[in-house]
């Protein structure tokens, strides 16, 4: 096992430098060079002689990746063009916001996927499994920030069921802790703020979740058509074990092997689609940062973003491995 | 020497049962109700698109006086007289622009797809021939670009170019396929490497190039132009995400669905019909490319004849 996970930390190494190589390379291969892609339309010859010194561009290439991967190391981004502050600082303040989005869209595309896909396999054929597999090729075709939009104007403006953007109502007296908005009203036993919160997650939680959850629904139909086949399953049936038994035991702990990697893969789904739901809903995460940077050309951020989904991305999925191999112990052998 | 070949071909056919692969795949395709749904989506996609200047009445930046006469703040006009579906927000004839759409949407997905499919090919191609090194290097760069999440990768290099075009929209989208092509062509590649008839041929001293090019390339290539299909998709709904994000064609004279719907959101409340009628059109074309892709793979995997 230990041998398993030291083999794929040392896999991710690579694949992490050459990140930071692509990066580098990303910001140096800007039209004009940063320099005049940062100061836009003010750029004089002193200007940008300025810029490049302070950027460290004046020296040879090998000594600015060598500079560059000592910044990116110290957490050292830069700051951003548009708010004169760090970028990691302003990240540390986005980033809750985002997160928290993420993990309710997560939960909602999982609690809701697994049943269902389980659901669709075990009736397969019948009316639910058609409506499902349709729904599912739906759910990715709509465009999300189209559905975003959908929600906020029908089920927010029109019939004011729930509140349409930002992340708390005004006038919501909340103490920010750790920014979070619900983990804070309950540290801070403001309920109702928790409660705010978690209204205001509601509409942008079930955007950002839809297409993970038609991809999980997808993915689990078709892992429990392949269990509902196995010759363990018919040889459990046939040695009287309770249908509940076989159901809940050899069929899905089975069938959610392929599931557990298909959730890790939806961390960059989410991550790119908070970028648009967060547009829509106004809700000041990472991907409203995002969005904001790519209107008003704010490379130090971009790059910071860049590198920060990459490294995340690698992350979850090296995770999601390590975790495979503890559930089936054939993945550590190959 | 045509004979010869076209009797070997003859007699090879026979021995596999009269049907080659593709021929096999074809005839399940036509059997397939949701093959057919997706194939007449898409062809009318096609036919539409191709067909879209001379459909339409009229242009896609004109505005008319008739229809900027209502058109004030909290009002579009809606369908009259000439203009079956009404204006745009900038009193222009909205039937016209959705059928111009067509052809800018075909045209950005179609492109996309085909340049990231070209690199793909290429890169994938190198890397499962060679193997050793190259391969290893190559794979590394392609994982790298995985390690992306893809909107992501393709904001990043939208968001290089000073303004943002058709031209960066599509370099954008195509590079997201790269990897994906890349890595799916390698994988099968690979596979055939091994195979039988790629040995014998080695083996009966065919040239190199020739054993990739005639040999190897054309059994992996199935999975890769399902996968196209389907990026096709995927293509399109990226395109309609850079432009609701700021990055799309900023050519007024040019409609394309996404950038119209990017646009239409501002204006759900006054006139919903502008942002239904592209986001219904991606959906269709979209789902019309999935189905299409999805009953190709199944109709090309040997495991479904049985």
């Amino acid at each position: 096992m230990l041998r398993f996970v030291v083999r794929r930390l040392l896999q991710v190494i690579p694949t992490l430098l050459l990140l930071s190589l692509l990066v580098f390379w990303w910001l140096r291969s800007l039209p004009g060079g940063p320099a005049t892609a940062l100061l836009g339309d003010k750029a004089t010859p002193e200007r940008i002689a300025e810029i490049n010194r302070g950027l460290g561009l004046d020296q040879p290439i090998l000594t600015q990746y060598w500079l560059f991967l000592g910044r990116v190391v110290s957490g050292d981004f830069g700051t951003s063009t548009i708010t004169g502050e760090p970028v990691l600082s302003e990240i540390a303040r986005f980033m809750p916001a985002t997160i928290e989005l993420s993990v309710v869209a997560l939960l909602i595309a999982v609690l809701l996927g697994i049943p269902l896909g389980y659901l669709a396999a075990r009736y397969r054929g019948r009316p639910l499994d058609v409506a499902t597999v349709i729904g599912t090729l739906v759910g990715v075709a709509v465009p999300v920030f189209f559905l975003g939009y959908l929600l906020k104007q029908y089920i927010a403006v029109d019939l004011r069921l729930l509140p349409p953007s930002g992340r708390l109502s005004t006038g919501i007296d909340a103490t920010d802790v750790t920014g979070f908005a619900v983990l804070d009203g309950l540290l801070t036993r403001e309920f109702d703020a928790s409660l705010d919160a978690l209204r205001h997650l509601v509409l942008p939680a079930v955007t950002l979740a839809t297409i993970p959850l038609a991809v999980i629904v997808r993915i689990t139909r078709a892992s429990v058509l392949d269990v509902l086949g196995a010759d363990f399953v018919r040889t459990a049936n046939a040695k009287g074990l309770a249908p509940i038994t076989v159901r809940s035991r050899h069929v899905l702990r089975n069938a959610l092997l392929p599931v557990s990697t298909t959730i890790g893969l939806q961390v960059g789904l989410l991550l790119a689609g908070a970028v648009l739901t967060e547009k829509v809903f106004v809700w000041g995460g990472i991907g409203t940062m995002l969005a904001d940077a790519i209107t008003l050309k704010d490379y130090p951020r971009l790059q910071a973003l860049l590198l920060m989904g990459a490294v995340i991305y690698v992350v979850v999925n090296l995770l999601v491995d390590i975790s495979y191999a503890v559930i089936d112990p054939r993945v550590r052998l190959s | 020497m045509t004979t010869f070949t076209a009797r070997r071909k003859a007699r090879i056919d026979e021995l596999a049962g009269g049907r080659s692969l593709t021929s096999e795949a074809f005839r399940r395709l036509r059997r397939d109700p949701v093959a057919i749904t997706g194939a007449v989506v898409v062809g009318l996609f096609v036919v539409v698109a191709a067909l879209a200047p001379l459909l339409a009445p009229h242009g896609a930046a004109e505005t008319f006086v008739e229809l900027k006469r209502d058109l004030r703040p909290g009002t579009i006009p809606g369908p009259m007289e000439g203009f079956p579906l009404g204006s745009d927000q900038l009193g222009r004839d909205f039937l016209s622009r959705m059928l111009l759409a067509s052809q800018q949407t075909l045209l950005v997905g179609v492109l996309a797809t085909v340049i990231g499919l070209a690199v793909g090919v290429v890169i994938g191609t190198i890397a499962g021939a060679f193997g050793g090194w190259v391969d290893t290097l190559l794979m590394r760069l392609t994982d790298v670009l995985l390690a992306v999440p893809h909107l992501l990768l393709a904001i990043s290099v939208a968001a290089l170019a000073a303004n943002p075009s058709q031209t960066t929209v599509i370099i954008a989208v195509a590079i997201v396929g790269v990897p994906i092509f890349a890595r799916l062509l390698r994988g099968s590649m690979l596979a055939q490497r091994e195979s039988d008839h790629v040995v014998a041929v080695t083996a009966l001293g065919v040239r190199r190039s020739a054993v990739v090019l005639r040999h190897m390339l054309p059994n992996a290539i199935g999975p890769v132009i399902v996968q196209a299909t389907l990026t096709l998709a995927t293509a399109i709904l990226d395109a309609a995400a850079l432009s609701f994000l700021g990055l799309g064609d900023a050519d007024p004279g040019r409609a394309e669905w996404g950038l119209m719907l990017a646009q239409a959101q501002a204006y759900l409340d006054v006139r919903p019909a502008l942002a239904f009628f592209p986001a219904v059109a991606i959906i269709v074309v979209a789902l019309g490319f999935t189905l299409l892709g999805e009953s190709l793979r199944e109709a090309l995997d040997p495991k479904g004849s049985r």
